[in-house]
């Protein structure tokens, strides 16, 4: 069954016919190209999969394509304005929070979402938020100083 | 892609209850952080779903005139922990509701199929038995009432005919005004984990003397179950750590733990008194004790 929805992505409006069994993951990566949204597990576990949608941080690999309707979706692909990274991106690469990558899209939309509420957190808050994520390669270390910075400035 | 043939997105709860009168065979889908896995796992095939995510009467938390608090089946997790209502007058309540999955997940499960999905282990739960919480079943025909003990039939079974919807939760005043209360989570880890045992404890104590005191028990028996005769021991006695210690030894009587890869049956009473001690000296030994 096809389902017609309208909605936003990264700022440009789109009108797509999705199926009934179609995740967002599936959508933003198949429909629209959009492979900064990483499948690790599919079950919710890693949030390698996660985008921002009204503004809060999900994971597209549990949800269904048919809610994107008449809402918001944000991708990593939305963050940069040109070659200029977001403050938490470039964070990242300043903090050295990157090793093979997988898991950065991810936690750079967690992170973004933590960052635009301009709320200050203590470190303990900060892990929290941080702990719908799985990174297989850092240790997380240079992860948390790299949002702490962000959410310092 | 899923194996779902067909998806109904429900406009109001009248339509969501006609929807689902008219289809057997149709399941409604929450924030479907337990069915999508489900789904996923192949356990239901040619899924026929009904969405009740836009259902504006269901996502909201009320105080009613009479103090009673009313929260609708659709409030996220997030949105529980976040609300000033549960702030004010059940905080231990959201913060229960924090213990569970991580913050993705909060963002989008639900109270209502947290409840539903019948998970011995679901975070909401223990806690809502220890303010006896009432459920709101809405079907086309018939509209009951519950107390949350008896919604519990056995592991994953709940009392909820095929066509009905879990409206929403009523905590009542009486159940709240006075008490305090904590979950203590038992679990392998901190984030993204399920409970090994989880338990909630509610205390009513007036100068030092405890008036009444409630404590629920999740994955020590088939369903949640209420620590009655430690309950029942509690009342009138002085918040001292020596009855502390004789109210956790009582609730042993109370749970019937089992077996599971997660942790043994003598592990798990282990857990029952241990976190029933820490949770009631938290609460009511705040001064240093005795
Ligand atoms: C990664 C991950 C971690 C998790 N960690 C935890 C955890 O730590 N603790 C925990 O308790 N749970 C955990 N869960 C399980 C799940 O997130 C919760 O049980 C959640 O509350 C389910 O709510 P939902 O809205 O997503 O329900 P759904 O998946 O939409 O529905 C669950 C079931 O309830 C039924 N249902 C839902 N709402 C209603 C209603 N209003 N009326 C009638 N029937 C209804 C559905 O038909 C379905 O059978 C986790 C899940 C994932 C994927
Ligand atoms: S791919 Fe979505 S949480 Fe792992
Ligand atoms: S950098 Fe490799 S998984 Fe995180």
């Amino acid at each position: 069954m096809s389902l017609r929805i309208h909605f936003s992505v990264n700022g440009t409006h789109k009108e797509l016919l999705v199926e009934s069994g179609e995740t967002l993951l599936e959508m933003l990566r198949g429909r629209l190209g959009l492979t900064g949204v990483k499948r690790g597990c599919s079950v919710g576990e890693c949030g390698a999969c996660t985008v921002l949608v009204d503004g809060l941080n999900v994971d597209s690999c549990i949800y269904l394509a048919a809610w994107a309707d008449g809402r918001e979706i944000r991708t990593l692909e939305g963050l940069a304005d040109g070659d200029d990274l977001n403050p938490v991106q470039q964070a990242f690469v300043d903090h050295g929070a990157v090793q093979c990558g997988f898991c950065t899209p991810g936690l750079v939309m967690t992170a973004t979402a933590m960052a635009e509420k301009g709320i200050k957190l203590t470190r303990d808050e900060v892990r929290r938020e941080l702990s719908g994520h799985l990174c297989r390669c850092t240790g997380y270390q240079n992860i948390m100083t790299a949002v702490e910075a962000v959410l310092e400035d | 892609m899923l194996d779902i043939c067909e998806y109904y997105e429900a406009e109001s709860l009248n339509d969501a209850k006609r929807k689902l009168a008219s289809s057997p065979s149709a399941n409604i889908i929450a924030g479907g952080t337990d069915l999508i896995i489900r789904i996923r796992d192949g356990a239901m095939a040619n899924a026929s779903l009904i969405g009740i995510g836009r259902i504006e009467e269901l996502k909201e938390i009320s105080l009613c005139k009479n103090g009673d608090i009313h929260i609708g089946s659709m409030v996220t997790f997030r949105e529980l922990e976040q609300n000033c209502t549960i702030k004010e007058r059940v905080p231990y309540l959201g913060e229960a509701g924090g213990t569970m999955g991580g913050p993705q997940i909060r963002n989008v499960a639900t109270i209502g199929g947290n409840l539903c999905n019948g998970a011995v282990s679901a975070d909401a739960v223990a806690m809502l038995c220890c303010l006896n919480a009432v459920l709101v079943l809405e079907s086309v025909n018939s509209t009951r009432s519950m107390l949350i003990q008896d919604f519990y039939l056995g592991p994953g079974q709940v009392d909820l005919m095929a066509d009905e919807i879990l409206t929403g939760i009523t905590i009542r005043e009486q159940d709240y005004l006075g008490y305090q209360g904590r979950y203590i989570k038992a679990s392998q880890r901190k984030a993204m984990d399920i409970a090994t045992l989880g338990c909630a404890v509610s205390v009513n104590c007036q100068e030092g003397t405890i008036r009444d005191l409630r404590i629920a028990c999740t994955v020590a028996a088939p369903t949640p179950v209420r620590c009655s005769s430690a309950e029942k021991l509690a009342v009138g006695l002085k918040a001292t750590s020596d009855n502390i210690m004789k109210i956790r030894d009582a609730a042993l009587g109370d749970v019937t733990p089992r077996d599971s890869w997660r942790g043994s049956k003598a592990y798990r009473k282990q857990l029952v008194m241990i976190n029933i001690q820490r949770a009631l000296e938290s609460l009511v030994l705040t001064d240093g004790g005795e």
